[in-house]
């Protein structure tokens, strides 16, 4: 290793050869602002594209000032990272990028939580000396995304966890100079295109550029009619990332203080997307072991190995890109769909109620389920199953906008039936999650034995992608696991060529699964973050007296009053689905 | 073979053949024909002249007759008068607008006396789709020499001693470009020609491409072997078809010949090339930008380090030069790198071709020794300004280059000189303005091009450039103050210091230059709302003079708005407030009566 | 198409075509040449330009000698058809008239190579082409 000694605001700093300035000024605590540069360092992508010049520093005996964070430390090299030069040239750029925004931070849906308006806070921009035209793009609203690019600042970082790490590839630069802008090809808009709607971009995106669709006025106008009984489900990634938003330390765990104000706010049943969770490692897990049965009893007609099939945008995915491969996923639906099937139909009639006179609301991690709950297949005479979804993010906003004191809560419990839920079902939340939760059920279902370790610690992690082989006496099941849709591609390409060597394989499509969700509070960089709150998921199921899907009581009670067995012909109905081969929707011309 | 004694060499450069050049060629093989002549006059299509004013041109072989502006009609008497009778066709010659005679010669033209051809050295000379006649102009014998009588550190060597400096714009020394490419190692290297010619106004590559392309491929395969690269790409944009046709002819024939392929003259080197199409963006003529965009993605530039000498086309070592470097490379093997350095001046050495346009005489191409002087090139060469009017400025270095003035007219042309008085010399495109030119307008033409061209990946050259634009909009309808010709300034210095890549880092230098030595100029736009040289639409106002109208009518009839109004023989008046200022009355009126204030 | 094997190849292709541009090459630099106008006016053609023309062209090379031939207009003097001019680097032109093949052989052996002067020059009383 080459060592190289340079000097950063008179004082001297050693690095290795090949750190960049901006990393080298880190070391001695120096933050380079930027509006570009991006280092998700647990996964791998550094993006640099030197675009936004926000980080321009001073080199001697160089003719022109150089991007920290692109530029490379050399022997010797003399860094000034403030200057009077180049405190006006950042200054000037930066009035530069405001001079094509629109001002309307007032209202901005990221207001307060927007890197550019900090810049221009930090950097005390008071005027904008440019008065001149500003780039205007059509509006694209999708059913989950909203594209604003008038707020488009070209730092890129969309397309690089669209192209790089998805492997979705959807939205690219197009057209030149000052009408230069990131959009999906020919400049459709997202509903005619491949997105899967993972949602990463938003998470990544420094400005109100891309959001997510917010359903926040249609909840709380759905709240004030007193005719309609409102029911919530909260996924697991949730309370394990709302906490942030009211500056809590990342990884705290907010179940009980979440429920409460979910009550305050006036929901009639606040319940558990973790029921559905257990629900579907029961429907999920014996399909598993079904197929697996079968497959090692010669039956040629089974392909394994099992894809969980949670995930909207990883359904997204295969549905676009591996439609030979459809009959490979499981049929289960997701638990945010279960849960509303069962929720209108099993709940309803508990209640006495007709479904139409009901709105369930999912609270969700993911940008994604938003699309998901508008599925044509997930609604019974056009009403639909889960009524809307809304993000972490929209829900803090709302417990703001409501004037609740979040920290100061009480914890409280979920309601019952449709609250109660097992360790199995939390870890949903985070990356090898299901899988593992499969694993616990289908062990003791298939041994007839109790598990002595419920945690496989080799299903944890946070490597792309992690393989196990888990031994259920005798019988070795080969278990992968992959997050973000770029690992995913890899693991569907071994599927499709005959080269797969598992039997199941959990897939998400979000950095570290749901907990890294497209909807999540923004980790502006920070993979750190991520990981605090799978730890705190993990603490979850441990505090949890029951961890095991199947021994869910009022999953039991569910299958003995109403759908019988897993994999009964009600469950088929209710708790299945089936996938379809997609293409990008033509635009009609007229 | 037939002994010609005469040659007629028809130019078949793009803009002549624009102009029936093809056809005026086909009848001139006619008439030839026609006259049992065929055994002693050839007819040849070759390159471009570079006296693209006065094109087609026909130049007449042995005696260097140069007819100009000949149409295909001129066929028949050219054969008859000068190849039957010995006698030149007069009325096509040459008429000098200095010295206000005819030229029977182009030995006797002005604007070929200075020159010097190095890179154009065929140009106009052979029939650039006949590799024969390449051959016989000593043709691959430079790659010949290279191939089998000296190693590639050798071949490195004489190019790094000639000085030659990069051509496209950068100038910077081919030699060492190509030592540190032969040092990065790898199991597949690169050689790209840059053909993606993208200045307003310059045309030099296409003109090699389309008079001389063998030239380039065998610098290629010199190029090849001296990095150690077996593969050569051609980047050229696809608006210029001429020139990929010649290519695709020459690239064939050479490969027939051996002279790309397997075994080249059986050295054992292998060279091969294919050509890769642009869309024309402006960028793409810088290296990564181009590599990029070769490579399928978006035409964008990527910061250097690496440059593509490390890491270029698909992440292997990629030498790039532009067309008119290599056109240098066959001579500088050839003649030796003593030779070529004894040309030029202390940094800059041999020739360089430059495009001349603008409110100048003799607008072309020209090859000219470094150290020539701009007053040289303008008033000798280009045949001074047209019309007889006042030179003003000299934009050099293309959109990116700056406009020089009256006191830089004996600077001599080089690298170095160019860039210490503000300009630079690019890729080699000269305009010439003359009095009538306001500079604020001009600077603003140049913006207007950076604006279009942008890839807009980088902020300051894509918000920046566009507000330059405007500012400078702004001044030139007089609503600018001083305090925003200071934020001019600011902001074209922050965009120099900050852009990502040459086009951002230059695209200022016309306003800067022109702020620099018109300053007047600004503030006369600025405190007196006023364009001196009566060119901003908002600042002139266009009026009769009473004492020269006679009340013809001619202007109010040629008014498309109808603004002018008075009855025959009575003095006309021009409603300001509907006159869209199109100069129609003006250039209508016959007794000077309308003028521009 | 034969492919072309080796450098000697090339050189020998080279000096096979070379004649082919060589004239164009020679009127590029004409300083330091032999420069031999040939009047083909009408009479010219009539008295046997053409020929002398010819004739100089193939012996000129076979002699080794770096001239250029070409033709030019009538040159005024009808009387002594065909004619021909002659101007040696750096010395005004000459002008011979009455040309035959004998007389073209002298011109070369004894006015080129030589500088001997010959009988039958024309007093240089008329303008050339260049003056005018």
């Amino acid at each position: 290793m080459e060592l190289i000694k340079l000097t950063i605001d008179n004082r001297t700093v050693e690095v290795e050869k090949g750190t960049t300035i901006f990393i080298a000024a880190k070391q001695l605590d120096i933050t380079i602002p930027t509006l570009c540069y991006m280092n998700l360092k647990d996964l791998n992508i550094e993006h640099k594209p030197g675009g936004c010049r926000i980080c321009v520093v001073e080199v001697e005996g160089r003719r022109n000032l150089a991007p920290a964070c692109a530029t490379e430390c050399s022997e010797g090299m003399v860094v000034k990272t403030h200057s009077v030069r180049v405190l006006n040239a950042r200054r000037t750029v930066l009035e530069l990028i405001i001079s094509d925004h629109p001002f309307d931070c007032l209202i901005c849906a990221k207001s307060g939580n927007c890197d550019l308006q900090d810049m221009a806070v930090k950097l005390g921009v008071r005027d904008i000396p440019f008065k001149g035209e500003k780039s205007t793009y059509k509006p694209d609203f999708s059913p989950a995304i909203i594209r604003d690019m008038d707020k488009c600042i070209m730092c890129r970082r969309c397309e690089t966890m669209c192209n790089d790490f998805q492997t979705v590839g959807v939205l690219s630069g197009i057209h030149r100079g000052f009408e230069a802008v990131v959009a999906p090809a020919f400049e459709r808009d997202l509903d005619h295109s491949e997105c899967t709607y993972c949602g990463q971009c938003v998470a990544v995106c420094p400005t109100a550029a891309l959001t997510e669709i917010d359903h926040t006025n249609q909840l709380i106008n759905d709240l004030s009619d007193s005719s309609k009984t409102v029911v919530v489900q909260t996924a697991p990634a949730v309370r394990a990332a709302l906490g942030e938003e009211f500056g809590m330390e990342p990884g705290t765990l907010v179940t009980g203080k979440m429920v409460a104000a979910l009550r305050q706010l006036g929901f009639n049943f606040v319940f558990d997307t973790d029921f559905a969770a257990d629900l579907t490692i029961m429907e999920e897990g014996t399909e598993l072991l079904d197929r697996l049965s079968r497959h090692l009893n010669g039956d040629k007609e089974v392909r394994l190995p099992i894809l969980t099939s949670c995930c909207p945008g990883w359904v997204s995915f295969f549905e676009y890109h591996y439609p030979d491969l459809l009959d490979v996923p499981s049929t289960a639906r997701s638990p945010q769909q279960m849960f509303g099937a069962i929720a209108k139909t099993y709940f309803a009639e508990k209640q006495k109620l007709n479904r139409k006179d009901m709105i369930v609301v999912s609270i969700m991690p993911c940008v994604a389920k938003k699309y998901e709950c508008t599925r044509e297949e997930f609604a019974t005479d056009g009403n639909p199953d889960v009524d809307y979804s809304i993000s972490t993010r929209e829900l803090a906003k709302l417990i703001k906008s409501a004037n609740i004191d979040f920290k100061a809560l009480p914890d409280e419990d979920f309601d019952k039936p449709l609250g109660e839920s097992t360790g199995a079902a939390v870890i949903f939340g985070t990356t090898g999650g299901v899988i593992e939760a499969a694993t616990r059920t289908a062990y003791e279902l298939h041994t007839g034995e109790e598990l002595e370790k419920v945690d496989f610690e080799a299903l944890r992690g946070f490597e792309g992608i992690r393989s196990a082989t888990v031994n259920f006496k005798g019988l070795d099941v080969n278990i992968g696991i992959a997050h973000g849709l770029g690992n995913a591609r890899k693991l569907l390409d071994d599927v499709r060529a005959g080269k797969s060597e598992y039997h199941a394989i959990e897939i998400m499509a979000c950095p570290g699964g749901c907990i890294g969700g497209g909807g999540q509070p923004l980790h502006h960089g920070d993979t750190s973050i991520l990981k605090a709150r799978a730890k705190a998921i993990y603490a979850e199921d441990e505090g949890k007296t029951l961890r095991k899907s199947h021994l869910n009581p009022d999953i039991i009670k569910l299958y003995d009053e109403f759908l019988g067995k897993p994999g009964s012909e009600l469950a088929h109905k209710l708790l299945h689905t089936h996938y379809f081969e997609k293409k990008i929707k033509h635009i009609s011309m007229d | 073979m037939a002994k010609y004694k005469m040659h007629m060499l028809v130019c078949g450069g793009t803009g002549c053949h624009a102009s029936e050049g093809q056809m005026l060629f086909e009848n001139l093989k006619k008439e030839v024909q026609d006259n049992n002549l065929e055994n002693d006059v050839q007819v040849i299509a070759t390159g471009c002249f570079g006296f693209c004013e006065k094109g087609p041109i026909v130049k007449v072989i042995p005696d260097n007759t140069f007819y100009v502006s000949v149409e295909p009609k001129d066929a028949k008497e050219i054969v008859a008068e000068h190849a039957l009778k010995g006698r030149a066709v007069k009325r096509l010659l040459y008429f000098d607008p200095v010295r206000k005679e005819q030229i029977p010669d182009s030995k006797h033209m002005g604007f070929y006396k200075k020159q010097l051809r190095i890179a154009l050295r065929n140009c106009g000379m052979i029939d650039p789709e006949n590799i024969n006649e390449y051959l016989a102009a000593d043709g691959y014998e430079a790659m010949g020499k290279v191939l089998l009588e000296m190693t590639p550190e050798e071949a490195i060597k004489e190019v790094m001693d000639s000085g030659l400096r990069g051509r496209g714009g950068g100038g910077f020394p081919t030699g060492l470009k190509w030592q540190i490419a032969s040092k990065n190692h790898a199991d597949q290297k690169y050689v790209v020609c840059n053909a993606d010619e993208g200045d307003p106004g310059a045309f030099m590559d296409r003109s090699i491409l389309e008079g001389d392309p063998h030239t380039v491929l065998e610098a290629m395969v010199i190029n090849g072997y001296a990095i150690g690269a077996t593969k050569g790409l051609i980047y050229i944009r696809a608006e210029y078809p001429l020139a990929i046709h010649r290519l695709k002819i020459a690239i064939d024939q050479a490969r027939e010949y051996g002279l790309l392929g397997t075994d080249i003259l059986g050295s054992g080197f292998d060279f091969d090339v294919e050509i890769r199409y642009g869309a024309g963006a402006f960028v793409c003529g810088e290296e990564t930008a181009l590599i990029h965009s070769m490579e399928g993605e978006r035409g964008e530039p990527t910061f250097k380090p690496p440059f593509p000498a490390q890491s270029g086309y698909l992440g292997k070592p990629t030498n790039v030069n532009n067309v008119e470097t290599y056109a240098n490379i066959p001579v500088i093997i050839t003649k030796g790198a003593k030779w070529f350095s004894s040309i030029g001046t202390e940094k800059s050495k041999g020739t360089k071709v430059f495009a001349l346009a603008g409110k100048i005489n003799n607008v072309g191409l020209i090859e000219v020794p470094m150290g020539i002087t701009l007053r040289e090139v303008i008033f000798e060469i280009g045949g001074g300004i047209q019309g007889g009017k006042k030179f003003k400025a000299v934009q050099t270095g293309g959109p990116s280059g700056g406009c020089l003035t009256e006191k830089h007219l004996d600077t001599p042309i080089d690298f170095d000189n160019l860039l210490s008085v503000g300009s630079m010399m690019g890729s080699g495109g000269m305009i010439v303005m003359d009095e009538d030119d306001c500079m604020v307008a001009v600077a603003k033409f140049y913006l207007e091009f950076t604006v279009e061209e942008s890839c807009g990946k980088c902020s300051p050259c894509r918000i920046g450039n566009k507000r330059l634009h405007e500012q400078l909009d702004i001044i030139s309808k007089g609503n600018a103050t001083e305090k925003d010709l200071d934020n001019l300034r600011n902001l074209s210095n922050v965009i120099k210091d900050t852009s990502l890549c040459g086009l951002g880092q230059t695209s200022p230098n016309p306003v800067l230059s022109t702020m620099d030595n018109f300053w007047d100029e600004y503030l006369a736009h600025v405190n007196e709302k006023r364009c001196p040289s009566g060119v901003c639409k908002d600042l002139i106002r266009y009026e009769v003079i009473a004492e020269n109208c006679v009340g013809c009518t001619a202007c109010a009839r040629n008014c498309p708005v109808n603004c002018i109004s008075g009855e025959r023989k009575q003095l006309h008046v021009i409603d300001q407030a509907l006159c869209i200022k199109c100069n129609a009355c003006l250039e209508k009126c016959k007794f000077n009566a309308i003028a521009v204030i | 198409m034969t492919k072309i094997k080796s450098l000697a190849d090339l050189k020998k292709m080279k000096s096979e075509l070379q004649s082919q541009v060589a004239l164009r090459e020679k009127s590029e630099t004409p300083e330091g040449r032999v420069l031999i106008r040939v009047g083909m006016g009408t009479s010219g053609i009539a008295s046997g330009a053409k020929q002398i023309m010819e004739f100089l062209i193939d012996e000129l090379e076979k002699r080794n000698i770096d001239a250029i031939v070409s033709q030019t207009g009538d040159m005024g003097y009808s009387y002594a058809e065909p004619t021909v001019e002659v101007t040696l680097p750096k010395q005004e032109p000459i002008v011979f008239g009455d040309v035959d093949q004998k007389k073209a052989d002298d011109i070369i052996e004894k006015y080129i190579k030589n500088g001997e002067l010959l009988d039958g020059i024309i007093p240089a009383n008329y303008e050339t082409i260049d003056k005018k």
